[in-house]
């Protein structure tokens, strides 16, 4: 069995906004081993890139983080000084942003914002040393080495896209967040990328989580997963074993909304209506005003939500367990 | 068969020539000769990766942007007849306008964002001088109902800063519903939409298809989508299309490399499933397909599936 590499444990935070506390992640409990790829899926606005920017400690300038733990490695990454944090980000955990693609310096060449990155944690490399760095990640993530002179806007989406996971990769970290990565891209080019990152993890024994909000990517890209409805993780477990036996009403929903071009052609379920506004939090189940088919408990919120082991290593919300 | 829409051999070029007294004439062929027709009451997709010319096509058609050539034929149920897009009077133009419609991507663009969803949907009423202001309004309310937006007295003062994206989408299609289009353009209209939105949007569309004889050109790179909303579907690459058939026929028999390899890009939901990698050189299958300076004929191999080739054996590749 291989280890741990990080275990986020109860953690919450919310956003200070002028309406109120924006309740963005609540009580998100998961772990995810050395070489896994643990998927993150929900619909915009859960908490998603939240997540995330929290388990780097990236967080926004309004964030909190009222209660909980992250740990990397055995080592607690909340409440830890910026100096400190600075040695563990991009060497042991890195991120690939949500629209990272779009967000390159215009004016200065690819290979030059890499060489900046490598340099500010291997201040002793020479440059050549750390063209030669670059010039071994664009190998692997299929770019040529004349990429590094070329500005911004001389590369495609795809291209910019892959620079960003080589970037990514610029400081060997041990895990690697992947905030859709492809979601901007054409089917082609998100065909490409996701085989280049499923090779790179593999390559060099990554763990990776990947978020995305299309439950396809996660049914190809994952071990394990956890499925996110308004902050809080309402399902997870082993990818395979969610698919094959859905047990919240969210993740059913969410199976059944999505087209595949295999396979009979199904009628696909839609699911009416809006996520809550996370604004001062939620009792009852958050999902039961758009919920098909909520039990009397659920609607009264007499039931906390609380995950519980239905099978091995498969949780789900315990309200939707006992309805369903 | 009675068409909606008749394309024959539609060319759009466009001159991207750097300077303005620059000697060599660049020259993008975004649509380079494609022909296809929609039967009445039938939708069509157009499937293609970015930049091969779908929203290219879809602006020709609409007249946004004048074709460089070929020709349109497009049904005018005032006429009850077909009618040349390059012939037409002023009238007439009007009665295309009034019977043909686009629906765009990112529904906030698309919508003016100083006007009330009432004047928005207004619009294209007021600009035909259809029906008394009272019967606008009437019609403003029923079409709100239609597609979901209840109840209508909620919505008519709302700005569309102040939907989501779902709503603003279905604002859209009211707006060009209203005038009871027989034909109405799509492009990518659920792609910017979250799944569970974007499959309530679908089913709208398709109710709507049904109960209003509507017929769509719908615009995706997603196949699965045009699987979901499409009786045909054409695969476009680099400006031309390389195979049109039956939906369930072109998913379950492709012959064209080009549609093998976008089948086989989709992800697929289901994690026991593993998808047959299908590689390609692009570069090969442009000379193919782009540099054959004559159009390749599109061979019929039974049951109206049609592929670009001289031979279906040249793509055995
Ligand atoms: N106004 C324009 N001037 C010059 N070139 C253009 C113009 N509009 C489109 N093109 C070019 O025409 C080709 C087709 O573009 P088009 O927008 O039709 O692609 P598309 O299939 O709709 O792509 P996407 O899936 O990204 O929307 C591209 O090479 C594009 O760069
Ligand atoms: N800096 C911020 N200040 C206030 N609210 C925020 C901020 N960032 C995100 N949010 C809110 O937090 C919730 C979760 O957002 P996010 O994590 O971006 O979701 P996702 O990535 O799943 O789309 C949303 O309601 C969003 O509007
Ligand atoms: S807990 Fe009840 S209301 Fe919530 S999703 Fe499950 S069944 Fe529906
Ligand atoms: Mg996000
Ligand atoms: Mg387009």
């Amino acid at each position: 069995m291989s280890k741990d590499i990080l275990v986020v444990d109860n953690l919450n935070m919310h956003y200070e906004t002028l309406e109120g506390k924006v309740m963005a992640v609540n009580n998100v409990t998961f772990s995810v081993k050395e070489g896994e790829s643990f998927g993150l899926v929900g619909e915009s606005g859960c908490g998603k890139s939240s997540v995330a920017s929290t388990l780097l400690q990236l967080q926004s300038d309004n964030a909190v983080i009222s209660s909980g733990s992250i740990k990397l490695d055995e080592k607690e990454l909340v409440g830890m000084t910026e100096s400190e944090l600075r040695k563990v980000r991009w060497n042991d955990i890195s991120i690939v942003f949500q629209g990272a693609m779009n967000a390159w310096n215009p004016v200065i060449k690819i290979g030059e914002q890499i060489r900046e990155a490598i340099r500010e944690h291997y201040p002793s490399n020479s440059k050549k040393e750390n063209t030669e760095k670059i010039s071994e990640l664009f190998k692997i993530v299929g770019l040529e080495d004349s990429i590094m002179d070329r500005y911004p806007h001389e590369l495609s989406g795809g291209m910019k896209q892959r620079a960003v996971i080589a970037l990514a990769l610029s400081c060997d970290p041990k895990i690697v967040i992947a905030d859709e990565p492809t979601t901007a891209l054409d089917v082609v080019i998100q065909d490409q990328i996701l085989k280049e990152i499923k090779k790179v993890q593999e390559l060099l024994g990554l763990s990776l989580i990947y978020i995305s909000h299309d439950i396809a990517v996660i049914a190809e890209m994952t071990d394990n997963m956890a499925v996110m409805y308004a902050g809080s993780i309402v399902e997870k477990g082993p990818t395979a074993s969610i698919f094959s036996n859905p047990r919240h009403a969210y993740t059913r929903l969410l199976l059944e909304s999505t087209p595949s071009v295999v396979g009979e052609k199904k009628k696909l379920r839609a699911l009416d209506g809006e996520p809550p506004s996370l604004i001062n939090g939620l009792d009852a189940c958050a999902f039961s005003p758009r919920c098909p088919d909520p039990s009397d408990d659920c609607k009264n919120g007499n039931l906390e939500m609380k995950l519980i082991e239905i099978e091995d290593g498969h949780w789900a919300d315990q309200c939707c367990v006992n309805c369903g | 068969m009675d068409n909606v829409i008749e394309v024959n051999n539609l060319v759009k070029n466009f001159d991207v020539s750097k300077g303005f007294f620059s000697r060599n004439k660049t020259i993008v062929k975004a649509v380079d000769g494609i022909s296809f027709s929609i039967p009445k009451g039938e939708s069509l997709g157009l499937v293609g990766q970015s930049g091969c010319g779908k929203t290219t096509t879809a602006r020709a058609l609409c007249l946004l942007d004048p074709k460089t050539s070929g020709d349109v034929k497009f049904y005018n149920p005032e006429a009850d007849e077909m009618q040349n897009l390059d012939n037409l009077n002023d009238d007439q133009v009007k009665q295309f306008r009034r019977n043909t419609q686009m629906i765009f991507q990112d529904p906030y663009e698309s919508l003016n964002p100083r006007w009330t969803i009432k004047d928005i949907i207004l619009e294209p009423l007021n600009i035909h001088n259809i029906g008394s202001l009272e019967n606008r309004t009437e019609a403003v309310v029923e079409i709100l109902k239609t597609v979901g937006l209840t109840p209508p007295e909620n919505y008519l003062p709302r700005y569309p800063h102040e939907l989501s994206g779902g709503q603003r989408q279905r604002v859209s299609i009211a707006r060009s519903l209203i005038m009871n289009p027989k034909f109405v353009i799509c492009d990518e209209p659920t792609s910017m939409l979250d799944v569970s939105i974007r499959i309530s949007i679908m089913d709208l569309m398709l109710d709507l298809a049904k109960d209003l004889q509507v017929s769509y050109l719908y615009i995706t790179h997603d196949l699965a989508v045009a699987r979901y909303m499409c009786n045909r579907i054409a695969v476009m690459f680099n400006g031309k299309i390389v195979e049109i058939a039956k939906t369930e026929d072109l998913l379950s028999n492709p012959i064209h490399p080009y549609t093998k390899r976008l089948i086989s890009s989709i992800p697929v939901p289901d994690p026991k499933y593993t998808r047959e990698k299908y590689e390609i050189n692009f570069d090969e299958l442009d000379e193919i397909i782009s540099n054959n300076t004559e159009n390749l004929p599109m061979v019929d191999v039974g049951n109206e599936h049609f592929v670009a080739t001289h031979d279906v054996k040249d793509l055995l590749i």
